[in-house]
């Protein structure tokens, strides 16, 4: 089961300069909440930015993770 | 997106985003959400006084699993207007608050955006993918 600083991590090491911050929603391990803020997302719309987190977990989100709601912005 | 004829239940998701201007995939229905992101996209909507179809994906896995490899995206709800994924219960509910869901939808936003179900629009009833598998 995944940590929110595991998911945290995951995200920065893929968005290399990208701060995230991630919360357990439910205390379920399965639900988190993710701010991540990122030059990457500069120029995309919002369904490109969550595909760009999105892709770093693949088929786990939806899986092992349930839902990964997300707030994106650009610094 | 690119349809498959092969395959009915993704021609049959395709058809339906063709079809329908404003088009919810969700868990249930509206009127009972089986999950609280379908619920919170749902009560935006009906926030907006906005007509939209509603797709349950839950009576077989294979309507997800299809929605999902035509969207390219992973989660459920999905929403699309004049067939593009506008997004799931996250964006929808900011652009919600910001107005930009109204815009998008051509529907007078309230003056104090309050995501209530008070006084819902009419709505068709659920489309049943399921029902047409054969």
């Amino acid at each position: 089961m995944p940590t929110p600083d595991e998911i945290k991590s995951r995200i920065e090491g893929a968005l290399p300069g990208a701060r995230a911050e991630v919360e357990d929603w439910t205390g379920g391990g399965d639900h988190f909440r993710a701010t991540v803020i990122a030059e990457q997302f500069k120029g995309l719309n919002r369904i490109e930015q969550h595909r760009l987190v999105y892709d770093v977990f693949g088929g786990e989100i939806g899986g092992p993770i349930h839902a990964l709601s997300l707030n994106t912005q650009v610094p | 997106m690119s349809e498959q004829t092969d395959n009915p239940i993704r021609s049959a998701i395709a058809e339906a985003i063709t079809d329908n201007p404003v088009i919810l995939f969700m868990k249930g229905n509206p009127d009972r959400p089986a999950c609280g992101f379908s619920a919170r996209t749902v009560a935006a909507l009906q926030g907006l006084g906005a007509p939209f179809a509603a797709v349950d994906i839950l009576p077989d896995p294979r309507i997800r699993q299809e929605l999902s490899e035509l969207s390219n995206w992973p989660t459920i709800p999905q929403l699309f207007v004049n067939g593009e994924l506008v997004g799931g219960c996250d964006i929808v509910t900011e652009m919600y608050e910001s107005g930009e869901l109204a815009e998008l939808l051509g529907v007078e936003a309230p003056a104090e955006p309050t995501v209530g179900p008070d006084s819902g629009p009419v709505q068709p009833a659920p489309l049943g993918i399921e029902n047409r598998l054969g």
